[in-house]
């Protein structure tokens, strides 16, 4: 077999308008990384590698029979969970929570593997059940959810719990829970605030405060939101143009590479380049929305689905944080965000996701 | 089993599939339209606001403070100079308390409570400064102590800054005066005067003496460094940059020594002493006693000390030269001659009969000699050389009030002397007019007696007789009295000598002034009231004792200073010049409840005149923090 006919082989299990629009995004990544990290050309290389590595896993899962994802629901879900739980008693505190775990020379961080797991584990529970579905299957599903974003919550790690409750949510929407239920739960959910404040920490209800009034503390909570404000607000309707943006490069902007990235693009391309980025995120998860209603089968489907919003969460939760209309959390802008494991999440997600959609499944039984 | 299976029907569930994902598709829609507002609000509407945040973020403007210039005495010998030195600094904005942050930083160098005390002070005195000292002249070690625990001391910082210095410590205290704190009084004056932004990042200001008189020329120009910064606020680029001027240099016409051997010459005495160029009315040496040590005031006062200094009955802190008024007593006396000689009521050789005491026809009230059976017959010559006082009862009886006043404020008497420095007194040269407008009583002929011996009304600061000594010495001429004698540019290097300035000019006829002056030497020899203290000099030496009193004393009782309080004794004062053949130097002394001019303020003036003329120390030569000989 040549290696011609290998890639050709690799190449049929793939969405080319979404690989195109992520291609697109990638290197628009590899400019702002240029410009965000300084003009650091190591920098821009290792983001290079990431993306790279990232793009491989996606050809990869892609090619991958659903059938095994499907038999791989469970032992991930079940691993990711005693790992969490592992967490809670061995991890090792790093600002004052517990989210990396040391496995010899790995120090993994188990929460970003839920990310994925949650997703699949849900999905595949309603695809097993969906000829026999009855209430209380929504209710087995809730607690598969719950357990792990209960263990997030409690790192403490907010930001990651609410990003893991949405993408399990999602496949539950999706998979008929029905409207009285999920107007119930929101009324629910909106009844316990009160409660969810009582028992948040205080730098987490610090930055609830801070987002409703940042120059409270300009130099303390407040300075985020504030010099990301600054930056996007002074690049106007075209921008300071690339590298050139001062907020960034004089080090006003805090991981102005990672999670306030966006403050950097917002600077140096202005209005115009924030409503181009915005529209290709929206093409992208269009695109993952007409293969949700295109999907083959139920697990397809609700994989599909969870993966599309998840992404869509993503961008819109960072975008609004680095933009301040929403509080600060921990969470990076897809593909653009410096980092190795964000971006393998984010493609190996559309990975599966390509898979489920492109490969035929014969019912087994 | 199938009982319990709810069967779903496949295109109802495709249907409410579709229906929930287009509700999602609507969601991230509108989700992304309020990304798209917030960008509109920030981008659009308020652009400028954060462009000029961005830009203010970005750009700083680093004021650099100029080098005070520095003063020197005649000779170079530094007076005022300033040296570097790192202090930690508190801003009390970015602190929540004070004390803490105080206890903290007392754990890592020491922090005395008179520190904190000047701390707290300053801080009650200054609304206008981001940052405020709490202690100076850290040593190196120090500074590195504070500087490696700066990141949990938020709003503590080490600077290194200019400090002004006095090497000579209270060496001419008084006129070189100091710089202290800017205070809110001191900004809006530079502020009224347009000159606030030349004081840009500069926190000190000239407060008394030549450093206040001359603030303009001795500040500088602030200079400023236009700098592109960090977050951390560290500059990264130049943009652009205006070099500082320092202030100029300015050398005085006074000898430090000279002065040094003057103040000393006091002993514990209070007291005055003006010593003057009578070419140039440069001052050589203007003593007040007590001093003060002018760096006690530079980075804000010690309560403690402040109050020892302003409470103390001595008031060290009044320039006694030029800010105390005295009778001139018996120091009037060859100016009284000169205005008998110059309207013709008297001649040289006429002579009185001094029975001790003089009256008016008719009258039994006695104003008595200070020889209480009188000198006899005298002349002008001996009226001088004894000091009668009776010869200038009478002469002041025939000359008038009128005459006497228009005669003697030619010598500046009653007049400020213009000297370049702030906060001088006029003094008194009484007349009808200055009486009717400060009492609305008429003058009576008995004050016109008394005025003739410098008693009464009369009042001089000691500059004043300074003044009108060295026109008696130079023949007529009237100057103004200048410290500086020259203003060195420290960016161009010009150097400017300051012209003497002559404020006019007394017609004295030499025949007239040869008359005053022979008697004045006279004085200085045996049978003179001063010959105790000149004795033996190799230059002539022309004076006139006085003293001044203070109470006075009733017509049937005598003056005995042991019976009186010491500080209602009479005070001493002294009016000399020499060489009396070719004059230099002009000095005035007055030393307060001194009792005679002679013997308390005679000294004085020969100590400042062996050094001046003769280059003689009288102790060993003074240095700074040694031993003080008792004169």
């Amino acid at each position: 077999m040549g290696i011609k006919r290998i890639l050709l082989k690799l190449s049929s299990h793939l969405d080319y308008p979404l690989l195109i629009m992520l291609l697109i995004l990638m290197l628009l990544s590899l400019f702002v990384q240029y410009s965000a990290g300084n003009e650091s050309t190591t920098h821009l290389l290792m983001q290079g590698g990431n993306l790279l590595i990232a793009f491989v896993i996606l050809v990869l899962v892609a090619n991958i029979s659903p059938w095994h994802l499907l038999s791989l629901a469970v032992p991930l879900y079940v691993g990711g969970v005693l790992l969490l739980l592992g967490v809670a008693t061995f991890g090792d505190v790093i600002n004052g929570s517990r989210r990396w775990l040391h496995l010899g020379v790995l120090r993994i961080q188990p929460s970003e593997i839920l990310k994925i797991a949650v997703p699949l584990m849900l999905a595949w529970y309603f695809h097993t059940r969906q000829a026999t579905l009855r209430l209380a299957d929504y209710g087995i599903a809730a607690t598969l959810l719950a357990l792990p974003v209960f263990l997030v919550a409690r790192q403490p790690d907010l930001g990651t719990a609410l990003l893991i409750a949405a993408s399990g949510f999602y496949v539950l929407f999706f998979a008929g829970l029905p409207w009285r239920l999920f107007l119930g739960s929101a009324v629910l959910a909106g009844a316990s605030l009160p409660l969810v404040w009582h028992f948040m920490h205080d730098y987490q209800k610090q930055r609830l405060l801070t987002l409703l009034d940042p120059t409270k503390d300009p130099l303390g909570a407040g300075y985020h939101i504030i010099q990301s404000s600054i930056a996007i607000g002074s690049g106007g309707i075209l921008g300071e143009g690339w590298l050139q943006g001062t907020q960034a490069h004089l080090n006003f902007l805090p991981e102005h590479t990672t999670d306030f990235v966006f403050a950097v693009f917002g600077e140096e391309f202005g209005l115009l380049g924030n409503i181009l980025l915005l529209l290709l995120y929206l093409a992208i998860i269009l695109r993952g929305l007409i293969l949700t209603d295109r999907a083959p089968n139920m697990f397809a489907r609700l994989l599909s689905a969870s993966i599309t919003l998840s992404f869509f969460t993503y961008v819109f939760v960072n975008m609004g944080m680095v933009s301040g209309i929403l509080p600060v959390v921990g969470v990076p802008l897809p593909m653009i965000s410096y980092g190795g494991t964000a971006q393998l999440i984010v493609l190996l997600g559309f990975g599966m996701m390509m898979s489920a959609n492109t490969h035929r499944m014969l019912n087994k039984s | 089993m199938k009982s319990r299976v709810e069967l779903r029907h496949y295109h109802t569930d495709i249907s409410d599939f579709r229906r929930r994902l287009l509700i999602v598709a609507a969601g991230v829609v509108v989700a992304f339209a309020l990304l798209v507002a917030r960008w509109v609000d920030i981008q659009i509407l308020h652009h400028n606001d954060y462009l000029v945040q961005a830009e203010n973020n970005r750009i700083s403007l680093i004021p650099i403070t100029p080098n005070r210039g520095i003063i020197t005495d005649r000779n170079g010998r530094v007076l005022a100079n300033n040296y570097s030195a790192y202090t930690v600094e508190l801003t009390p904005s970015k602190i929540t308390n004070l004390n803490d942050t105080i206890n903290a930083i007392a754990h890592l160098i020491p922090i005395t409570p008179v520190d904190r005390r000047k701390f707290f002070k300053s801080l009650a005195d200054n609304h206008h400064f981001a940052s405020l000292p709490l202690r100076t002249h850290l040593t190196d070690e120090e500074a590195a102590k504070i500087a490696a625990n700066m990141f949990r001391l938020p709003g503590v910082e080490v600077n290194a800054r200019l400090f002004r210095h006095y090497p000579q410590g209270k060496v001419a205290a008084h006129l070189l005066g100091y710089v202290s704190r800017l205070n809110d009084a001191d900004i809006a004056k530079l502020q009224s005067a347009g000159r606030y932004d030349n004081y840009q990042g500069a926190d000190h200001i000239g407060k008394t003496g030549i450093e206040q008189s001359y603030e303009a020329l001795l500040h500088g120009n602030t200079g400023y460094e236009q700098v592109e910064t960090d977050a951390g606020g560290h500059a990264v680029r130049l943009l652009a940059h205006k070099p500082p001027i320092s202030g100029d240099k300015l050398t005085l016409w006074l000898d430090s020594r000279m002065e040094a051997i003057a103040e000393k010459a006091f002993g514990d005495h209070r007291g005055a002493l003006v010593a003057i160029d009578v070419h140039t009315g440069g001052i050589l040496a203007m003593v007040s006693q007590p001093g003060f040590d002018p760096n006690l005031f530079i980075d804000g006062i010690d309560s403690a000390d402040w109050d020892a200094l302003n409470n103390s009955p001595d008031h060290p802190l009044i320039d006694r030269a030029l800010r105390s008024a005295y009778p001139e007593g018996s120091t009037l006396k060859p100016f009284m001659a000169l205005a008998g000689l110059h309207y013709g009521v008297r001649t040289p050789e006429q002579t009185i009969y001094d029975p001790g005491y003089f009256a008016f026809p008719g009258s039994s009230h006695h104003y008595r000699d200070w020889a209480p059976n009188g000198h006899g017959t005298v002349d002008m010559h001996k009226s001088l050389v004894v000091s009668c006082d009776t010869y200038y009862y009478r002469l002041a009886n025939d000359l008038g009030i009128v005459r006497m006043h228009d005669f003697l404020s030619q010598f500046g008497f009653g007049r400020k002397t213009g000297i370049d420095l702030e906060g001088e007194k006029a003094g008194v040269l009484p007349s009808p007019a200055w009486k009717a407008k400060f009492s609305r009583q008429p003058w009576y002929p008995g004050e016109t007696v008394i005025c003739g011996i410098g008693q009464g009304y009369n009042l001089a600061t000691p500059l004043q007789l300074a003044v009108a000594t060295a026109s008696l010495a130079n023949g007529g001429t009237v100057l103004r009295p200048q410290l500086v004698q020259r203003i060195v540019d420290s960016h161009t290097g010009i150097t400017r000598d300051l012209p003497a300035q002559i404020v006019g000019r007394i017609n004295l006829p030499p025949a007239q002034l040869k008359v005053i002056v022979d008697a004045m030497i006279d004085v200085t020899r045996p049978g003179g009231t001063a010959v105790g203290a000149f004795v033996g000099t190799p230059y002539l030496v022309a004076a006139k004792t006085g003293t001044a009193q203070v109470v006075g004393i009733r017509q049937n009782e005598k003056y005995h200073a042991a019976d009186l309080d010491i500080t209602h004794r009479d005070h001493a004062v002294l009016i000399a010049f020499a060489p009396a053949d070719a004059p230099k130097i002009a000095v005035a002394v007055l030393v307060e409840n001194g009792g005679h001019g002679g013997t308390a303020a005679g000294p004085i003036a020969r100590a400042v005149m062996d050094y001046y003329l003769l280059g003689k120390s009288p102790a060993p030569a003074p240095q700074t923090g040694g031993p003080v000989h008792g004169h």
